[in-house]
């Protein structure tokens, strides 16, 4: 078992404290290699880990709100968009309804003046061909009444047809030339 | 080695009649595997420490991101932010962003083996800092300085011994004198201070406390009268600010040892900067 010269042996290591215990050397040394080779090949990779989980936890939040903020300043610019489209629009359609409205009151107009030439021009006719008719009619009643009138003034000098005829005729241009003179004035 | 170490104090305690304060001897408890010795000293507490630092930081650090939830639970955050600090504090801001990747687990681990190593030496019943042995730090400086030589080496070829031991800017007749001790503060002493910064500091530690608790055992115990009583109570109460500095010594020499680590590496790294 333990021999005196070994115990010996140790008690003079021990009293100096510089002076290395071997195996207690070897012992550690081969606790630390176990040690590295866990940490190297556990702990680490496993802290790392985390970390990179929590990296990308964290950026991947900040790049999806990046992406909402975006989206939402595109929904927004396109809402805008839109917005203006719809107001050119708007604006568009009311100018063309106000050109519109102005050609039909322009169409209406035109209709309107051309219909009152028409009926104006009717009217003319017509008044001209009563007239004609009046005249023609009056033009015989004149013609008796004035000779009777005028046999009736000077008795029967006037009985002869031809020289009454004659009479009225000239009294009538006369009329009609004093007529036109009093239309012309 | 207690056993043999305080049958042969005891007698010469009792002869005096004095105070014997505990030697670094105590420091080493007894074997757990006492057959082991018949191959070398056994297999001690120490031993046991070191493996359950790495069974502890396996088993909290892997259950704490189990679930790898993206809002992380409580024990989640606390892992989380203690690997941040590694990965960022010493890894990334000393390395800098472009090199800092692979060197994140050689950092994490030598943190937190660090400090769960020593943070044993405030927990009741454990109460022993792995790190206060010699054997430990050496082996951990080793392999940092190991690293940083080879990184050295294959990033650089041989000029990687030129860069780390001829400064730039220096006037040549000056350089007898200093490449040498370049040469000697590079290769040699920096791995020596940087396992005896951290040994130092947890021995002294853990030695304050033992001393502590046995000078307070021997007022109250061995010692009769009210006013040794009182004197012990005092050391005792002395004792709870040592913890809490103590405490913050652990911390603070597991970030030194890693945060030395990473400049070595980026002193490898981009050794043409300097």
């Amino acid at each position: 078992m333990i021999s005196a010269s070994l115990i010996q042996a140790a008690e003079s290591e021990d009293a100096n404290p510089l002076v290395p215990n071997v195996w207690e050397l070897l012992v550690v040394l081969i606790g630390f290699a176990v040690l590295l080779v866990l940490v190297i090949k556990v702990i680490v990779p496993r802290f790392e880990a985390a970390y990179q989980n929590r990296i990308e936890a964290i950026e991947g939040g900040i790049n999806q709100a990046e992406e909402a903020q975006a989206e939402a300043a595109e929904l927004k610019a396109q809402y805008e968009q839109q917005l203006a489209d719809s107001r050119a629009e708007a604006s568009s359609i009311r100018d063309e309804a106000r050109s519109e409205a102005g050609q039909i009151v322009a169409e209406a107009q035109e209709k309107a003046a051309a219909e009152a030439s028409r009926i104006r021009e009717q009217a003319n006719a017509q008044i001209a061909a009563e007239r004609a008719s009046a005249a023609a009619a009056l033009k015989a009643d004149v013609g008796t009444l004035a000779t009777d009138l005028a046999s009736k003034i000077v008795g029967e000098a006037l009985e002869d047809d031809a020289r009454s005829q004659r009479v009225v005729d000239r009294f009538l241009t006369d009329l009609e030339s004093e007529q036109a003179q009093g239309a012309a004035h | 080695m207690r056993g043999p170490a305080l049958s042969s104090l005891a007698p010469r305690a009792a002869e005096e009649g004095g105070f014997q304060p505990p030697t670094i001897s105590e420091t080493h408890l007894p074997e757990i595997l006492p057959w082991m010795a018949e191959w070398g000293t056994g297999f001690g507490k120490n031993m046991l420490l070191a493996l359950l630092s790495v069974l502890l930081i396996y088993v909290l650090f892997t259950w704490s991101i189990r679930k790898n939830a993206l809002v992380p639970s409580r024990g989640q955050y606390v892992a989380e932010s203690a690997y941040g600090f590694v990965r960022n504090t010493l890894g990334r801001d000393i390395l800098g962003e472009k090199h800092f990747k692979p060197w994140v687990p050689l950092l994490f681990t030598v943190f937190f083996f660090v400090l769960f190593n020593n943070l044993f030496g405030a927990i009741p019943f454990l109460q022993l800092p792995t790190f206060s042995h010699a054997g430990p730090a050496y082996a951990l400086a080793g392999v940092v300085w190991f690293v940083w030589v080879v990184l050295g080496f294959k990033l650089h070829g041989g000029r990687f011994m030129k860069l780390m031991t001829v400064p730039s800017g220096v006037p040549k007749p000056l350089l007898i004198i200093l490449t040498p001790l370049e040469f000697l503060s590079n290769f040699l002493i920096r791995p020596l201070t940087h396992s005896l910064r951290l040994m130092a500091v947890m021995l002294s530690g853990h030695i304050i406390v033992m001393l502590a608790g046995s000078g307070a055992e021997f007022l109250m115990v061995q010692q009769e009268g009210l006013g040794s009583t009182a004197m012990g109570v005092l050391v005792l109460l002395g004792s709870i600010p040592l913890y809490f500095l103590e405490l913050i010594m652990m911390v603070l020499q597991a970030f030194v040892f890693a945060l030395l680590t990473a400049i070595y590496i980026q002193s490898s790294v981009e050794a043409d900067a300097h």
